[in-house]
């Protein structure tokens, strides 16, 4: 038997990234200055991006494996994603993991593994490689999770986070094993084509149902969401950070990849399950959230919710024209700018804890006086997740009820309403965190103990706001990656 | 000229944007130099709206004159379209002017907690959105304008606003956040179910809502008038008001009720009733009824007002309401006095805020019953007040009476589309000619309240707490904003075809549409 073909130009960013935590490992064994480490990780990051641009600007699909690992403008748009967002989550947890009792040499590296996850998942287009991907994502967080080492809410939080993934896991793997079992195929497409030219028996959909449920557990849809709250707040923030944009949008990729490639031929099976999903999490989300007194379980709910946005275009997908193309590109312009947008209020939210030491959303009071720099930041990205113009979540929200209406059908502009409902709703939680910031009075006694915000975290709230003003006011950017990530791919 | 046809609007809408980009940059520190900035970016966008308004071709008003169409979002096809015609023209000009007036306004009277660089960049801001709003010929476009006044409307109310602000400021947000978002819904419906997927407001309007089934139309239009009639604001729709009017700082008051009110009465006019004439012809008996409610239950809602701010806000309402029934007329005379309506309310209602403003930072309070005697402590501003509200309750001679009145006469003979709210199209005259007599009875009422308040603030003794108090009549500061608004409002009374010559041409092609 013939050795596979290998193009290692196709597989270059995810060659990097290995031989980064290789490096990083190594430089934490041996090397004192362990300020070193993260600088390492973060060369790492962007030399994986450049491979990225290239294979994206010479626009060849490469295909592997026997068309298991794909490297096509729909995987380049999502790796270029993880990378940028590892970078970032890189830049806000330096100081927060420097300054704290942590281990630091062996974060990075479960951080960067996670993302080599993510990597391979964006080109991953058969069950196994999803799902070895997905572990390789997942299994580091769970690390991750639990690590500050002293405290129990944190021990908690990986506890329950790798209970509920392991569960999730085994579901799914059985799942995926009836899909396999009854189509006989591996591959996304050869599904797909079983589909299309047999009528599949009940036991199928059971399959496709259970699997969607293992990716609900991973996305945190409601009602498989439990985890997300306590998880959020007993991680390390800048972890958190990371679980809820970049393990997120892990999962959402692999939820894309396998309906679009996959399932999507047979849509009884999936859209009433991802209709509920989207109805259920953008709901009772944001319902949750109204409620919340800790900024951090606040954000916890809000990711929920917005989870439940993104799942919009996905349920109506299958009734827009071509292969419902432009919901696929209205789901991948939510993901980029919810990624940038949560992001940045998660820095600001880490800056304020490093000024009070409190996660209390009572924290914030009278931060505009303060502090009036942080408070503009935290203000553009609360601003932004409501989906205020002319901050970038507009244009997100837009795509989103856009789809709803291309695909015009009774359900989807139910979906529609529900949505255009919740939109108002999230801003009343988004608005709380803005009024007490610009209207209590300080707390007292917080001006001495402030500490200046450290140079790492400004510069990401500098990137992320720019990003966040500039895609607000100017969408085609953006707008422009997902189209060429589905209309080409 | 050809430079300035292709960028005027452009620099209109930005210029402002550049203004708050500066003040953001000078220290804080320096509170001259911010001020002259904010000062002189107002003025030179006012510069180049008065060479627009020079520029513009006023015997061909209904075309739209200094277009600019250049791509912007190409995934869903909408364009950065611009374009002015004799409807957009004087509420572009009355924008630039009220911001100038403004920021004149604030020189020496920051309302708490001061901040003039927040302040003014915020005011900047606001006029962007404003600008913009009145500029917009693509829906997306209009959309993002409409909502960009938000944001700033909201911090100058939840920063700088009185006691209750926390909650008129996060009312006012969700009022109108609800309201736009049914509009979105309606505009990306609209865009789907059109013969031709466009967001092009004039393709739009030249299609005219062919090919959409009735009751697509209705719904559609139903998304529309929730977010346009929240922000006119229409009764029931007008809750927010009073709370945001009274909680706003002078300044926030005067631009809410000068010009943010205006957006909503304009996207009825620019959108809703050109881009779905048939579902307007059936909506618009139902307009007609909620303008008439606002009328009388926005005076009657004055008249139990202790409460000056408050009073003037209640008067909003009504006289919104009179804006609203010239255009549920549908004919050429009732949109042309809905146009001149929103002119006149903007610098009548305007100047009252600012009367209002002035008065509660001299006596530190806005309640009628300690105040009083105002035309003998500081005659100057006391007989500012008699004439602004004698131009507020339509005294012929002055720019309210050709809101008013106008408006009212059209409801005499409404379009003949409309169907009556009973008997159908026979029952069309007899609905709109109750709608004319209690609107009627509405300007009674209007005098009522406004003499009352003119009355309680300015006539007799002043009260004994502040008899000996040192009141200052009005300052340099104050005659410089509000002289041309005060000119403007004489020179309008008494010349109304200044405006309505512009608005004519414009409005024609519109009331055509309903056989006007």
């Amino acid at each position: 038997m013939n050795a596979p073909h290998i193009d290692f130009h196709a597989l270059a960013p995810e060659i990097i990234l290995v031989a980064t935590i290789v490096v990083v490992l190594l430089v934490d064994l041996f090397v004192k200055n362990k300020n070193l480490v993260p600088r390492i990780a973060s060369i790492g990051v962007l030399g994986a991006l450049i491979p990225v641009l290239t294979l994206a600007s010479d626009g060849v699909n490469r295909s592997m494996f026997g068309g298991a690992y794909i490297v096509d403008n729909y995987a380049l748009l999502f790796k270029g994603l993880f990378l940028v967002v590892a970078y970032i989550t890189l830049l806000v947890s330096f100081n927060y993991i420097g300054e704290g009792d942590y281990y630091r040499g062996e974060f990075y590296v479960l951080l960067l593994t996670s993302v080599l996850g993510m990597t391979v998942m964006a080109s991953a287009r058969d069950l196994i490689t999803i799902f070895v991907a997905l572990e390789t994502i997942t299994i580091p967080t769970f690390a991750l999770a639990a690590w500050r080492k002293h405290d129990t809410k944190s021990n908690e939080a990986g506890l329950k986070y790798f209970l509920i993934g392991v569960l999730s896991t085994a579901i799914m793997l059985y799942d995926m094993s009836l899909v396999y079992g009854i189509t006989g195929a591996n591959k996304l497409v050869d599904i797909a084509g079983y589909i299309n030219e047999h009528s599949t028996p009940p036991l199928f959909a059971v399959g496709v149902f259970l699997t969607l449920a293992g990716f609900a557990f991973k996305v945190s849809a409601v009602p498989f969401h439990f985890w997300a709250p306590d998880t959020y707040e007993g991680a390390p923030t800048p972890v958190t950070a990371f679980l809820s944009v970049a393990s997120k949008a892990g999962g959402f990729v692999a939820l894309i990849s396998i309906v679009k490639f996959g399932f999507f031929p047979s849509e009884d099976s999936w859209q009433p399950i991802i209709w509920v999903l989207a109805a259920a999490s953008m709901t009772l989300g944001n319902l949750a959230a109204l409620r919340q007194t800790n900024i951090v379980r606040m954000l916890a709910y809000s990711s929920i919710a917005q989870g439940g946005f993104m799942l919009v275009p996905i349920a109506v997908a299958a009734d827009v024209g071509g292969n419902g193309d432009s919901a696929w590109a209205a789901v991948a312009v939510y993901l980029v700018i919810y990624a940038v947008m949560n992001l940045g209020a998660f820095a600001a939210v880490i800056a304020v804890a490093r000024r009070t030491g409190s996660g209390e959303i009572s924290s914030f009071n009278g931060l505009g006086r303060t502090a009036p720099l942080l408070a503009v930041f935290m203000s553009l990205f609360l601003f932004s997740l409501a989906g205020i113009p002319p901050l970038a979540g507009w244009y997100a929200k837009l795509v989103m009820f856009r789809s709803v209406f291309d695909s015009g059908t009774t359900g989807a502009v139910i979906l529609g309403v529900i949505a255009a409902l919740n939109a108002v709703v999230a801003f009343f939680y988004y608005a709380g965190v803005t009024r007490a910031m610009w209207l209590e009075e300080p707390a007292t006694g917080t001006e001495e103990r402030t500490l200046p915000t450290p140079l790492a975290l400004n510069v990401a709230m500098v990137l992320i706001s720019v990003v966040v003003v500039a895609a607000g006011v100017y969408p085609q950017g953006v707008a422009r990656l997902g189209e060429l990530a589905f209309l080409t791919g | 000229m050809n430079w300035f046809d292709d960028w005027a609007l452009t620099l209109m809408v930005f210029i402002p944007l550049v203004g708050m980009a500066l003040l953001l940059v000078i220290p804080r520190a320096q509170e001259q130099a911010i001020k002259w900035t904010a000062l002189l970016t107002s003025l030179v966008t006012l510069g180049v709206g008065v060479g627009i308004a020079v520029d513009f071709d006023y015997d061909a008003g209904g075309k739209l004159q200094f277009q600019a169409n250049e791509s912007w979002i190409d995934v869903i096809k909408s364009r950065f379209h611009v374009g002015i015609d004799g409807i957009s023209l004087p509420l572009l000009i009355l924008s630039a002017l009220v911001v100038v007036c403004c920021i004149i306004y604030s020189w020496n009277h920051f309302p708490e907690p001061r901040n003039p660089k927040a302040f003014l960049a915020l005011v900047l801001l606001l006029e962007v959105g404003m600008n913009g709003t009145f500029v917009a010929q693509d829906l997306i476009l209009f959309f993002i304008f409409f909502e960009v006044v938000l944001l700033p409307m909201f911090f100058m109310i939840m920063v700088w606003g009185g006691p209750n602000r926390a909650y008129a400021s996060i009312k006012f947000f969700l009022f109108t956040l609800f309201g736009s978002a049914l509009m979105l819904v309606g505009f990306l419906a609209l865009f789907f179910v059109s013969k031709e997927q466009t967001f092009d407001i004039v393709k739009l309007g030249q299609l005219g809502g062919d090919g959409i089934t009735h009751s697509t139309q209705m719904l559609i239009f139903g998304g529309m008038f929730l977010g346009f009639a929240i922000k006119v604001p229409m009764f029931p729709f007008h809750t927010w008001l009073p709370d945001a009017h009274t909680e706003a700082p002078t300044v926030g008051s005067v631009l809410l009720a000068a010009i943010l009110l205006k957006l909503g009465t304009y996207g009825f006019i620019r959108i809703a009733l050109p881009l779905l004439p048939d579902a307007a012809a059936d909506w618009a008996p139902w307009i007609g009824l909620l303008a008439t409610i606002g009328i009388i239950y926005g005076a009657l809602c004055c008249l139990a007002q202790t409460d000056m701010k408050r009073l003037i806000a209640f008067s909003s309402v009504a006289h919104m309401g009179f804006v609203m029934l010239g255009i549920a007329t549908l004919t050429d005379f009732g949109l042309n006095a809905a146009v001149f309506g929103m002119v006149a309310h903007g610098l009548i209602t305007g100047m009252l805020f600012f009367v209002a403003g002035s008065v509660q930072e001299r006596y530190e309070t806005r309640e009628m019953s300690r105040l009083g005697g105002l035309l003998t402590q500081a005659p100057k501003l006391g007989w500012i007040l008699g004439f602004t509200a004698m131009a507020s309750l339509g005294l012929p001679g002055l720019a309210g009476f050709w809101g008013e009145f106008p408006a009212i006469l059209s409801a005499y003979n409404p379009a003949k589309v409309i169907d009556g709210l009973v008997g159908g199209s026979g029952g069309t005259l007899w609905t709109f000619r109750t709608f004319m007599v209690i609107a009627a009875i509405g300007t009674v009422l209007a005098a009522g309240y406004l003499l009352l308040m003119l009355q309680r603030v300015a006539f007799g003794a002043p009260k004994a707490e502040f008899e000996n108090a040192h009141i200052h009549d009005v300052h340099t500061s104050e005659w410089l904003a509000w002289t041309p608004l005060l000119l403007l409002i004489v020179v309008l009374g008494i010349y109304p075809n200044f405006l309505f010559d512009v608005t004519d041409g414009a409005i024609g092609p519109i009331s055509k549409v309903f056989g006007g």
